[in-house]
């Protein structure tokens, strides 16, 4: 496979990926703000800027300004209009690569969102627009699964999914676990049952949480479910055999040296998440446990594209 | 005509100084149109609206379109298609399949010639300044042996039908042409749309253009049991993007854009996640100025750094040779048919469309008295863009060209404005005649290949002259019938 076709289907994934991430948080949040006074308020919608990583140009002054620049701001690259802009480009260049269905859906997406405006779906129904778009984008996966042949194409799409999911979700942990620690959301609290309940929902675990922990929302019981869930699709844990499978695919599809720094660090975090207890991150502290895990997935980004998309020609003529 | 009741969907269609494809006068068809005729008069307008829909559906469907330039909302559109086919009989394919192959292969020895020791510019054939002026003339292809001596691996060659109902040459493509596609394209859906008018004719088929392709690139392959061949194409920007895609998926080769290729010690390779992979063939429709940017044009991004040195050394091959622009500048053109005389010792069987060259001063005062009649063409471009036709222009536009011709008559060429034949076309609702001419694919490796089809483009503009996609151009499927 064409090293830029793998780079197009990679990003086209991560991309999707983001914009169901931005959707599902900002759907939880206008959920979530019904029940806060508005003191809260500007704390929640600072806090969803921290967990999408965004830094926005102009201050957020209102709800309607915060769910503007996280959706329909063409300048913010990852405005959820921005990422399934920049999904279905990437899905344009190698439309020759994913099946004719999987096409349609995503530019069948990107029609609908682009021709959304702001004011309709402020003043209609905020929760329809954030549904459509985590159902198109469930849709696209479940297309692509039942369409496109599983070979290294798949695999470079599923790698971008789940990697881009870990780097969300350890982002989402690690500015929740912040603002928990506030005696606001003291576990005890009403406000701060609600908190992680909040949380739950925006990696859509809640009922999954509940049948392994019952409703009896713990903080200790919520990390380690959002962090080693073997089961849950949206654990990091999860995320990261899933990258894993999707890497072993690439390297028997490409017959490539299985000891390459690539495998290897992929290996690794798999093994640590394999063999870790939630009370040994928690005490040596669940902060720079989640930027281990994301720097550590940039290395992996990084490695990948070493050896299979922007690799030294000198490098691979020697070998 | 007359005889046609006001229901008919002939009932608005007019016979003109142009050849009709169909009748040779009011309401007598031609006979290879005989049955399609009576087909027409049995259906109900309803019922070839209807057809023409699900037509133009299964293009939308299949996303055949091509890209408009300077267009800035929805730059992709679907290729019109119009529903009836044209159809040539078999001993007209024979004139035509015959008169393309003394021309390219005429063709094909000039280029030999003029980048080896050219003896038809020391035999004073064709004028020396003529091919070294063109800007199309590439020096560096001087004296490199090609496989098999062929420069022109895919040919579109534009025929016209004149009044009197012979074919003659308008235009030899000998670049990259395209167009292919939309004649396996617009068979695929004539099938569907005609199948039982289709089977009962005998319609020589076409299916078989990508394997000929493949098989005619596949004899380019320096010795290699079993050789790498791609497309190159300059991305998704482009006009025929579409047309690229669709043609190395039916071949089963791999599309690429330049920075899919590297080269190392004249060598090309192509960038794939498993490493790199040495390309032994590649069907460029990347023009000449853009494919090297070490050799051509250096602000070129579409292009591969160094391909041409290992073109040089024999590593890999182009479908179509470098340099091929001279022989279809428009002005080298008007020397074909003595190309083809001084090469075969044979009389052209497809004449040339007559033409001035405005580099002699008495063509050109000739040409300039009579600017409002003639068609004046740039000998460099293509895609109906740099033209002027006389008979539709303005005085302001007169004046201008002719201030281009006198500053630059080199670049020049002027032509009788030509009827072009008129073949009928379904359009609101009725049969009415548009005109049209022909682009034949032929394909050169180790042996000429001409599929009997072509690609019949219509002038959908009602009275326009101008049939190129660019201009508001369609097409129409197009029969060769095997008796």
């Amino acid at each position: 496979m064409l090293s830029r076709v793998a780079d197009h289907l990679y990003w086209m994934s991560r991309y999707l990926e983001r914009a169901e991430h931005t959707a599902r948080l900002i759907g939880m949040h206008l959920n979530f703000i019904l029940d806060q006074s508005n003191g809260a308020a500007g704390q929640r919608r600072q806090l969803l800027l921290k967990s999408l990583h965004i830094v926005p140009k102009s201050p957020v002054s209102d709800d309607y300004d915060l769910v503007e620049v996280l959706t329909f701001n063409r300048t913010n690259p990852n405005a959820l209009v921005s990422c399934i802009a920049a999904a279905r480009e990437n899905a344009r260049q190698v439309r020759e690569q994913i099946s004719t269905e999987m096409w349609g859906q995503v530019n069948q997406l990107f029609l609908a969102v682009n021709a959304t405006q702001m004011s309709r779906v402020w003043a209609d129904q905020p929760y329809e627009f954030y549904q459509m778009v985590k159902n198109g984008s469930h849709l696209f996966q479940g297309i692509t699964d039942s369409t496109m042949s599983h070979g290294q194409g798949w695999h470079f799409i599923q790698l971008g999914r789940f990697l881009e999911r870990v780097m969300c979700v350890a982002q989402l942990l690690d500015a929740e676990l912040q603002a928990l620690a506030q005696d606001r959301y003291s576990p005890s609290t009403a406000a701060g049952q609600l908190a992680l309940i909040g949380l739950l929902r925006s990696c859509t675990a809640f009922e999954a949480y509940s049948k392994v922990y019952t409703a009896n929302v713990q903080r200790r019981q919520v990390v380690e479910f959002l962090l080693l869930n073997p089961e849950f699709p949206h654990s990091i844990s999860f995320a990261i055999r899933a990258m894993q499978s999707a890497l072993d695919g690439i390297a028997t599809a490409t017959d490539s040296h299985k000891g390459a720094r690539v495998f290897r660090l992929a290996g690794r975090l798999r093994a640590q998440f394999d063999y870790s207890q939630i009370d040994e991150i928690i005490a040596a502290g669940l902060p720079s446990y989640l930027t281990d895990v994301r720097e550590r997935c940039s290395q992996i980004h990084d490695a990948v594209y070493e050896t299979c998309i922007d690799y030294p020609i000198e490098e691979k003529l020697a070998q | 005509m007359p005889d046609h009741h006001a229901t008919s969907p002939f009932r608005d269609y007019q016979l003109i100084n142009a050849y009709d494809e169909m009748f040779t006068s009011a309401s007598i068809s031609r006979p290879q149109y005989g049955r399609l005729y009576q087909r027409l008069l049995e259906l109900t307008p309803a019922e070839l609206q209807q057809r023409q829909h699900a037509a133009d559906l299964m293009f939308l469907h299949q996303g055949i379109t091509f890209t408009v330039y300077h267009a800035n909302e929805g730059t992709e559109r679907i290729f019109p298609y119009d529903l009836l086919p044209r159809i040539l009989s078999g001993g007209e394919w024979a004139t035509i399949e015959s008169g393309l192959v003394q021309r390219i292969t005429a063709l094909n020895l000039f280029l030999h010639d003029i980048y080896h020791r050219g003896h038809i510019l020391t035999d004073k054939i064709v004028p020396a300044d003529l091919i070294y002026s063109s800007r199309h003339y590439r020096r560096e292809m001087r004296g490199l042996a090609l496989p098999h001596n062929v420069y022109t691996t895919v040919v579109g060659t534009d025929l016209i039908r004149q009044p009197d109902g012979t074919f003659a040459v308008l235009e030899d493509n000998l670049r990259v042409p395209s167009g292919a596609s939309y004649m396996l394209a617009n068979r695929q859906v004539m099938k569907t749309t005609f199948p039982k008018l289709f089977s009962d004719y005998g319609v020589r088929p076409v299916e078989t253009y990508s394997q000929a392709l493949l098989a005619t690139l596949r004899s380019l392959a320096p010795q290699r049991a079993e050789p790498n061949i791609v497309l190159l194409s300059p991305g998704v920007f482009n006009s025929a993007y579409f047309e690229h895609t669709f043609l190395a998926r039916q071949m089963g080769i791999t599309l690429v854009e330049g920075s899919d290729l590297v080269t190392h010690d004249n060598m090309v390779y192509m960038r794939t996640t498993a490493g790199l992979e040495r390309v032994d063939v590649i069907y460029r429709r990347i023009d000449d100025d853009f494919i090297d940017p070490l050799v051509f044009r250096p602000d070129s991004a579409l292009g591969v750094p160094g391909l041409f040195n290992a073109y040089r050394a024999g590593n890999v091959a182009l479908g179509n040779a470098i340099g091929t622009g001279v022989a279809d500048d428009k002005a080298v053109y008007a020397y074909v048919p003595a190309m083809i005389r001084y090469y075969l010792q044979q009389e052209p069987i497809l004449p040339n469309v007559e033409t001035f060259l405005l580099e002699d001063p008495k063509q050109r005062a000739h040409v300039l008295d009579r600017l409002d009649q003639l068609v004046v063409k740039a000998v460099g471009e293509s895609g109906g863009y740099g033209m002027l036709i006389g008979p539709h222009s303005t005085a302001a536009e007169r004046a201008a060209f002719r201030e281009q011709i006198l500053a630059k008559p080199r670049n020049y060429i002027a032509q009788p404005t030509i009827m072009l034949s008129r073949a009928p076309c379904f359009i609101d609702g009725k049969v009415e005649p548009c005109h049209v001419d022909l682009r034949p694919y032929i394909l050169y490796g180790d042996k000429i290949t001409i599929l009997p089809s072509g690609l019949t483009r219509v002038a959908l503009r009602r009275g326009s002259l101008v049939v190129n996609s660019s201009q508001g151009g369609g097409s129409k499927d197009t029969w060769v019938l095997s008796e």
